[in-house]
């Protein structure tokens, strides 16, 4: 299986497409025999012993064994460990639900904040923006967010907002702007001094020195979107001439 | 009558009192039967041997591990010093001698070093008032006028009888 995974890697995948364990891997007889472990990334499923293709998109590959789907997406799919950008819509009690754009709300514990006691509680209100954290991502259950990583400390995540301007893009382009060799947000560091959060179901936060220029870098980022390199390095470099 | 009409059931052999008159073949006999009902009587379970075959296919519904995503909160050009400071935290692979270069680029502050320092120099002398106590503080303005006092120490003189 191994082999036509990696054989397979860069090309367009359908939903339905399967891999299987056959008996085309060779098994080499000096070395000891020692299965190989395949770790199979969003788009991908296991059934068995096969392995399902369960998105249309790319197929790629990392080292050693890591494969999953690249696709494109709007709609987003709650995953374990994920960070995204919520909004409380009811106080209720000890816990805060909060919309974070799935199909489902979240709740949100008020002690899993930093620093936050049975007598302190956090200052939250309906309506503020959370950065937070998936602790339970299950299909069959209710999604649970914290604003603490697992050492106790908030380490950027809670309450955040005041100031800047929230919006929605595409998954994707969420991704192309995390990815460790960005070239959208090297194009970006070089205009205005800004700050930026973005969490993984599509919501991006920006706040700069000026309302003129958090509109400029919003309506910028969400025409990224369809743009290719050339035409974005374009439009940055007349933006920061101050054509805009 | 005959002798083989006359034969005692084994359950009245087992007994105790029944014991001592018994023959040794049949107590052999009778301690053979007891064995095979405990072990027949024994449960167990039908079950197919369950045997865990080694799973060869992890699961990760996240991104972020596949692609070495970042962390999700960055600020440019000084923005927000907290939060740069976060992102060298957070994505520990950040290449360093990249941010040097942008040094010049920074967003300016807001107290340039300039008025900061012309602000402390009026602040020096207030500052040290702070920190001195009230008598010698006396002295420090007798020093002023030209006034030097003698340092001796005062101490209680006796008087004399």
């Amino acid at each position: 299986m191994l082999s036509t995974l990696k054989r397979r890697v860069g090309e367009v995948l359908l939903p339905g497409d399967e891999f299987s364990y056959d008996g085309d891997d060779t098994i080499s007889l000096t070395e000891p025999v020692r299965p190989e472990k395949v770790l199979c990334g969003p788009g991908l499923r296991r059934s068995g012993d096969r392995l399902l293709v369960c998105k249309s998109g790319v197929l790629r590959h990392k080292q050693p064994n890591v494969f999953w789907m690249d696709c494109q997406q709007k709609r987003y799919v709650h995953a374990k460990g994920e960070t995204v950008i919520g909004i409380v819509t009811v106080k209720s009690g000890d816990v805060f639900k909060v919309d974070f754009g799935g199909s489902e709300q979240a709740s949100l514990s008020y002690l899993a904040f930093e620093g936050a006691t049975k007598r302190n509680r956090p200052n939250v209100q309906v309506g503020d923006l959370v950065f937070a954290q998936f602790i339970v991502a299950n299909k069959d259950m209710e999604p649970e967010l914290a604003c603490i990583g697992s050492s106790g400390r908030a380490n950027g995540m809670g309450v955040f907002g005041g100031g800047g301007l929230l919006f929605r893009v595409s998954l994707g382009l969420v991704r192309r702007l995390l990815s460790p060799h960005s070239e959208v947000r090297s194009d970006l560091e070089q205009l205005f001094p800004c700050e930026l959060v973005i969490g993984m179901n599509g919501r991006l936060w920006v706040r700069s020195s000026s309302v003129h220029q958090t509109l400029v870098i919003a309506n910028l980022l969400q025409s990224c979107e369809s743009m290719t390199p050339l035409q974005r390095r374009e439009l940055f470099t007349r933006v920061q001439q101050g054509a805009l | 009558m005959s002798i083989d009409s006359v034969k005692l059931s084994k359950n009245l052999l087992r007994m105790k009192f029944m014991q001592r008159g018994l023959d040794d073949e049949t107590k052999k006999q009778l301690e053979e039967d007891e064995r095979r009902i405990i072990s027949d009587e024994h449960w167990y379970l039908d079950l197919p041997e369950l045997k865990a075959k080694e799973n060869l296919i992890i699961e990760e519904k996240s991104f972020v591990p596949c692609e070495d995503l970042k962390f999700g909160r960055m600020s440019f050009r000084g923005f927000n010093p907290d939060v740069e400071k976060l992102m060298t935290l957070m994505n520990p692979s950040d290449e360093g001698p990249a941010e040097e270069e942008e040094v010049t680029s920074r967003m300016p502050a807001d107290v340039t070093d300039e008025e900061m320092a012309l602000r402390y120099e009026s602040l020096v002398g207030s500052m040290k008032r702070k920190f001195v106590k009230k008598r010698e503080r006396v002295t420090d303005e007798d020093v002023n006028q030209n006034l030097v006092e003698t340092n001796t120490k005062r101490i209680f003189l006796k008087p004399q009888d």
